[in-house]
């Protein structure tokens, strides 16, 4: 059956029912009158309805959560004990002199340099290399996401053990290329790196993904004309197709900036524990969060640590938010 | 009935807005061809993605010499079953519950994020109501959120519902996601025709039988990357399970770090442990991988 838009019916009256038309006169009027009522109730409250459950349960479990967080923040506050009286801003005043929170910053904006400028440029000249006439090209982009979809924990062993210090294969490779092994867990940079491997292994594709997707709407004349100046193909590059992907790789990086504030599977899996290293040499911020609240029983300071992550993803969200309603008006 | 023909010609256009507007149409001539180097290069890239998989997958399959072995082993070995028995046998880990309980907890919340989601997504979009704007904007600043890391409040909490280390305490605050509702949102906005839902009104259909008639089945290809996405996060949580979960009622999750602190040395076991947790999520690559590359290219995660 076809409708023929604006035809003359009120959208909101319901069509009488062809079996129910023997009915009497004034009970057909009553039942259409209640199906109106029905109708103006359903079309009122449905959309308020439909909306409920999302947040109803973000309240309780979303909005709830971060504004207790910053409640229990200001109290010293243990499990086994309960709340045990107002600390006012003395967990903030103690973390901002805490050496060992500023070294779980450090930790965690570090290891954030050392994935991220790497992963970004291979993603980079990754997706160019996608962008051609390929052959087997599902192949390869299902190869290069196939690490995005394995389980965090798990390979986090696996990495582990190739960066073990003994039998790692890392380093045996190194070994038989005559160099010495590196203790991958007690260097503080060589942790770094070796987190940063798992973080970037499992990343790479994802992100050459959403910048092929960018690299394939730039307009190829562009390539033309640069090509009849005589610029080289490496100076297409980084002169049109870098330029052009700008606004995704701004967005990737914030993308990673807020992943990277909650690191904690890899390098709790890396360490064994929660102190990431006999020096927490990679204890992240998160890492430190769930050492003070879980072990330590200091709920009230682990509260702070977690209200500052909040803080910062709040920042790096509305710089995201900022950035992508100025990409959108721009285009 | 009528409301079925509209929708399956809804179908029938070319398969939502994403591919319709894509401005990749616009590229003109024809891509440079791929060289052998190409070719080289993207094997080398591969070789990185899959051999930690290999690798563990080669561990498992044999016993602890393979680590200690030179040079070390290559091929697959024959212990696989009896690593598994090892790996299932083993107290600390609990890995059959762990299985179970992952599959239970991931599914449970895909469903019912996918649901919600789209009911809401759908509001947003579609149907007009006083503070809808003010609630999308807050829906968009808090997105970014992550509930995991309010694992104090959220453990107090758990503990007045009397909810820790049962599963409801990693279920229910999954739930739903701003996230979701935002991405589907985005998408009913273009992929679901507005003539559409004026036809099924028309018709007498209630908002909710618009909805799941109409809306659902166009919002399909948007769903399932979200389903994908949803399952994998789940499947993957880490920092609250281990904080609210004990290890008699582990996730898989769970169940592979208590085995990480427990036998730091006994590679065997640790990488049948982290096969099994693997596998479940190389199984929904091999079905639905290519749905998902459509999703993450087509921009769906960006939203």
């Amino acid at each position: 059956m076809k409708i023929v838009k604006g035809a003359g019916t009120v959208p909101d009256r319901e069509p009488p029912v062809p079996g129910d038309a023997p009915a009497g006169e004034p009970r057909q009027e009553r039942r259409t009158r209640w199906q109106s009522l029905r109708g103006r109730f359903d079309r009122r409250f449905s959309p308020y309805l439909f909306i409920a459950p999302y947040f109803l349960l973000f309240g309780i479990f979303g909005v709830f959560p971060m504004l207790f967080t910053f409640w229990v923040s200001l109290h010293d506050w243990s499990f086994i004990g309960g709340k045990a009286g107002f600390a006012g801003l003395d967990n903030y005043a103690f973390l901002v002199t805490d050496a060992k929170f500023w070294n779980a910053l450090l930790n965690t904006l570090g290891i954030f340099v050392v994935a991220i400028v790497p992963q970004l440029l291979i993603a980079l000249f990754l997706a160019d290399t996608l962008n051609r006439q390929l052959r087997w090209r599902g192949f390869f982009r299902m190869g290069v996401i196939l690490p995005y979809v394995t389980s965090i924990a798990a390979m986090a062993i696996v990495f582990g053990q190739l960066f073990g210090r003994d039998f790692g294969l890392i380093n045996l490779s190194l070994e038989s290329f005559g160099l010495d092994g590196i203790d991958w867990r007690s260097n503080r940079l060589a942790s770094w790196v070796a987190i940063a491997v798992m973080i970037d292994w499992r990343w790479l594709g994802f992100n050459t993904l959403i910048y092929l997707a960018a690299m394939q709407a730039i307009p190829r004349d562009l390539y033309e004309s640069a090509a009849i100046d005589g610029a080289s193909r490496l100076r297409q590059f980084w002169q049109i197709t870098v330029p052009m992907v700008r606004p995704t790789i701004m967005f990737t990086v914030i993308i990673a900036t807020i992943g990277q504030m909650q690191l904690f599977t890899e390098p709790v899996i890396f360490s064994a524990d929660y102190r990431g290293g006999n020096q927490n040499q990679f204890q992240t911020v998160a890492m430190l969060m769930f050492e003070e609240a879980r072990q330590l029983d200091n709920f009230g300071y682990g509260a702070a640590i977690s209200w500052i992550i909040f803080v910062l993803i709040v920042i790096f969200a509305v710089i995201n938010v900022l950035f992508i309603s100025r990409i959108r008006s721009a285009t | 009935m009528s409301v079925y023909a509209p929708t399956r010609s809804a179908a029938g256009t070319p398969a939502g807005p994403r591919t319709t507007n894509r401005p990749r149409r616009s590229a003109s001539g024809p891509l440079r061809e791929a060289g052998p180097l190409t070719y080289i290069a993207l094997s080398l890239v591969l070789l990185f993605s899959a051999f930690p998989l290999y690798w563990m997958f080669v561990v498992a399959t044999r016993g602890n010499q393979a680590i200690a072995q030179r040079p070390p082993a290559v091929l697959p070995g024959g212990q696989f079953a009896g690593n598994v028995v090892r790996t299932l046998e083993n107290p600390a880990a609990n890995f059959t519950t762990g299985l179970l309980n992952s599959a239970i907890v991931a599914t449970t919340t895909t469903v019912s994020v996918v649901f919600f989601c789209s009911l809401a997504g759908f509001a947003l979009a579609k149907l007009r109501f006083r503070g809808r704007n003010a609630l999308l904007i807050g829906i968009v600043l808090t997105m970014m959120l992550p509930v995991q890391m309010a694992v104090v409040p959220m453990l107090i909490m758990m503990d007045a519902f009397d909810w820790r280390g049962d599963l409801r305490a990693v279920i229910v605050p999954f739930m739903v996601t701003g996230f979701g509702v935002f991405m589907l949102r985005q998408y009913a906005l273009q992929g679901v025709p507005d003539e559409l839902i004026e036809s099924a009104r028309v018709d007498g259909c209630s908002t909710f039988r618009t909805y799941w008639s109409i809306v659902l089945p166009a919002l399909r290809p948007a769903m399932v990357v979200l389903g994908i996405l949803t399952f994998m996060q789940n499947w993957n949580e880490f920092i609250w399970p281990i904080a609210v979960l004990g290890p008699d009622n582990p996730t898989v999750q769970v169940s592979i770090h208590n085995l990480n602190l427990g036998y730091t040395s006994d590679f065997a076991l640790m990488f049948t442990g982290a096969t099994f947790a693997t596998l479940p999520l190389l199984l929904v690559f091999v079905v639905f991988g290519r749905k998902l590359i459509g999703g993450i290219m087509d921009g769906a995660i960006k939203g």
